[in-house]
């Protein structure tokens, strides 16, 4: 008897978020399908593609993303060159500068700095906080005032300032917000739940489940992402109905094996190269485990994981 | 596919002569259904019965041996889709792609990156696993030449060529050391299951569709191999992806017995000449039901994380790699060396001790008992709290080892550090870095 396949379609979808306005808007989640199963069902919305930018700059960053970067004279002219690299779809500007720990930029300071990438940026943009729930707090209320209308995704709330963020980032200025777990189904699905009772929908959410770097414990992060996509398809627990957006650039660049000098280690070869491929094999694993968007840093890394999953869902009839 | 106790019944002889010591082939049949007997506890049933029955009750995925001694492989044997189910057994092998039609320097070169890429990661030997020689449409010498120079390498091989008689000359040359014939096509299926037959061989298939590939390996079914491996196609990567899952998903939910195989993913072909898109492809088809996976080249850059990814991705869900709790020395240290904790999370062991001895500095690393998670994990799940290392230090004789009183956290559970100093009197606190990759930095400076 010839083959037929079997299709899985669910009753239940992932919840569509919209980020930025106008024609470069960027919809992320959608899909009553399995992750990537664009044979099963349309994807509705593809996964998606972010590249990240530092507050800070490119210094201390590998050389050839400083090349990348060399002409552009201040972060307006750095979030213009990022937005160029092919097959990102939205800019991710990293408040790093303002961690209390580091270089500890005042709000005001960088509600400036913001604004002049807000104002370069032709893509939608996210903005990560620094790290500190109680400086992201400040930072993203003065934020998502300043920055009203754009349509900015922040990333993230977590247990600590949820609550401040849900009411001013999304009740008061109607911006759209990650809620952060640590590899773990049912702190996610928690904290999406804390959000809805303060009157977060989930049209404005986005989660991010916690990621770690291929060979850093992945098997928690493809567990944890499946389980919640087949949770929240199969048994349509709205709770996780949620589309997952993972940063990737910021862990695969500092593991051990990735960021260990050729000078110490020479037969492991190029530094860039085993990043790129650290970054490479990190987003990929996380779009097969559930990942509706990802956030990486090299131009490379972009690039390549944009035509990825373009071959995976367009390309090859 | 479970078997009714019915279904049993109707295959037993119905005597209730009772020399299974069940009272009736009735009662036996249900207790074979719930696997609480074997089919062959019943002395009486025909062969065919038992050989229906066994065939019935089989896994769901055929397990497929290659290679002999240390290139020995086990590909297949999974009962899961997903790996919190339970464990996926057979861990995807990689293969570096050599053809006849290659510059000889590019092969001598694959080679010896093949020979150069050789380590031990957390307890386990990373290399390539594979060779996938290729036959690109020169000579039966040509090939076989190859095959020959490739075996040199001492990994399993497998035969990528479908013409029979060249197929015939290379498999005389390697047959005794296990290798896959990559192979079957719709065409020449006859003929190349008598040659990995005669070979004692794998076989692997390969067909335009999924249809035409079930239709094939239907027929080798019925010729009498079960020793098969599946190529998921490689038109296009959606295709390929599509059959890596329509594959596996037939076989585990569908109890499609056809497409109970292992797989192969040619990622030499689907990416040929893009290496990042290739380290794209590889990842994905590690998590997504790859067996074997094909690699124009295979370098460090690509090894550590899709080795790794795979190590992490192979393990049993419900037992967290773990290391054992106590206090390990690093650099040399002396009872009066500064002590760190950290969790018994094997991998966060792994960069935290990898971490400090790099620094130089002599340090006693403690490891607590956390339930094989990681720093937030185990601090989430109340398996990592000051409580839980007052008591580690308590039970574990802590203070009789060492002498120092000094006691560094790790930063991201700085929160801890005044409770500790509550519960730990006379040690002095430290909060250490959040991430290990800051620790060199942190601990010069600390005894300094
Ligand atoms: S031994 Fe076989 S025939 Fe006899 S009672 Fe048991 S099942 Fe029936």
């Amino acid at each position: 008897m010839s083959f037929v396949p079997e299709k899985q379609v669910f009753k239940s979808s992932i919840d569509v978020l919209e980020i930025g306005t106008g024609e470069t808007s960027v919809k992320l989640g959608g899909q009553s399908v399995w992750p990537l199963y664009a044979f099963d069902g349309p994807l509705v919305n593809p996964p998606r593609v972010g590249i990240q930018i530092s507050d800070l700059g490119c210094a201390g960053a590998i050389a050839g993303i400083q090349d990348y970067y060399a002409d552009c004279a201040d972060i307006a002219a750095q979030t213009i060159r990022a937005a160029e690299v092919p097959g990102a779809e939205f800019v991710c500007l990293i408040l790093e500068g303002a961690d209390p720990n580091g270089a500890d930029r005042s709000v005001a300071e960088t509600v400036e700095l913001v604004k002049t990438v807000a104002a370069a940026c032709p893509l939608p943009l996210t903005i990560a906080g620094c790290g500190s729930a109680e400086k992201d707090a400040e930072l993203f209320e003065a934020l998502a005032e300043e920055l009203e209308g754009r349509n900015v995704l922040f990333l993230s709330a977590t247990e600590d300032n949820y609550k401040a963020l849900g009411a001013a980032v999304v009740l008061a200025w109607g911006q759209k917000l990650a809620a952060e777990s640590a590899v773990d189904i049912n702190l996610a699905k928690q904290l999406n739940l804390l959000l809805g009772q303060i009157g977060v929908p989930n049209s404005a959410l986005a989660m991010n489940v916690g990621c770690a770097v291929a060979g850093y414990g992945f098997e928690y992060v493809a567990s944890t992402m499946e389980r919640v996509k087949i949770t929240a398809l199969g048994q349509n627990d709205a709770a996780l109905q949620i589309p997952i957006i993972t940063p990737v650039g910021t862990d695969a660049w500092t593991v051990k094996e990735s960021m260990a000098e050729e000078a110490d280690f020479p037969e492991w070869g190029s530094r860039e190269e085993r990043g790129i491929s650290f970054e490479v094999a990190t987003a990929a694993a996380c779009l097969a485990a559930g990942a509706d968007a990802v956030l990486l840093r090299h131009p490379e890394s972009v690039s390549t994981i944009a035509t990825l999953i373009g071959l995976l869902t367009e390309g090859g009839e | 596919m479970a078997l009714k106790g019915l279904d049993i019944f109707k295959l037993t002889p119905k005597t209730n002569c009772k020399d299974c010591g069940v009272p009736t082939c009735m009662a036996f049949s249900m207790k074979v259904a719930q696997g609480a007997l074997p089919i062959d506890a019943c002395p009486h049933m025909t062969p065919e019965a038992i050989a229906q029955l066994t065939d019935a009750t089989a896994p769901p995925m055929k397990t497929v041996h290659i290679g002999v001694g240390d290139a020995a492989h086990t590909l297949g044997g999974e009962t899961v889709l997903m790996r919190h189910d339970k464990t996926f057994v057979s861990k995807s092998l990689y293969a570096v792609r050599l053809t006849d039609d290659m510059p000889a320097e590019v092969i001598d070169a694959r080679l010896t990156e093949v020979a150069a890429l050789d380590y031990e990661r957390i307890g386990e030997r990373m290399t390539t696993d594979l060779l996938f020689v290729s036959h690109g449409g020169g000579t039966a010498d040509a090939y076989v030449a190859l095959v020959e120079k490739a075996r040199t390498a001492g990994r399993t091989l497998v035969l990528d060529v479908t013409d029979e008689e060249i197929a015939k000359a290379a498999l005389a040359k390697v047959a005794g050391a296990g290798p896959v014939l990559h192979g079957a096509t719709p065409d020449n299926y006859e003929a190349f299951y008598a040659l990995a037959s005669d070979a004692d061989v794998a076989l692997g298939v390969r067909a335009s569709s999924l249809a035409e590939l079930h239709d094939t390996v239907e027929a080798l079914e019925k010729l009498g191999t079960k020793r098969l491996i599946l190529d998921v196609g490689c038109a296009s990567a959606k295709e390929a992806f599509a059959g890596a899952v329509q594959i596996r998903r037939a076989a585990i939910s569908g109890g499609d017995r056809s497409f109970g195989y292992p797989s192969l993913v040619n990622i030499a072909t689907l990416a040929a000449g893009n290496h990042h898109l290739a380290t794209a492809l590889a990842s994905l088809f590690t998590l997504k039901y790859g067996s074997i996976i094909v690699l124009e080249k295979l370098d460090y850059a690509l090894s550590l994380p899709l080795h790794g990814l795979r190590q992490n991705i192979f393990t049993d869900p419900q037992k967290p790699m773990k290391v054992d709790p106590g206090v390990y020395p690093l650099n040399g240290a002396d009872p009066s060396a500064i002590c760190a904790i950290t969790c018994d999370f094997a991998l966060t062991y792994f960069v935290v001790s990898g971490e400090f001895e790099r620094s130089g500095v002599p340090t006693n690393l403690l490891i607590s008992d956390a339930g094989g998670y990681s720093v937030l994990t185990s601090w989430a799940a109340g398996k990592f709290t000051a409580s839980s290392i007052a008591k580690f230090i308590a039970e574990a004789g802590i203070e009789d080892k060492v002498t120092s009183r000094t006691l560094v956290i790790p930063g991201k559970v700085a929160v801890l550090k005044g409770e500790l100093e509550e519960k730990l009197p006379g040690w002095t606190i430290v909060v250490g870095p959040n991430e290990a990759i800051q620790i060199v930095k942190f601990i010069n400076e600390l005894s300094a």
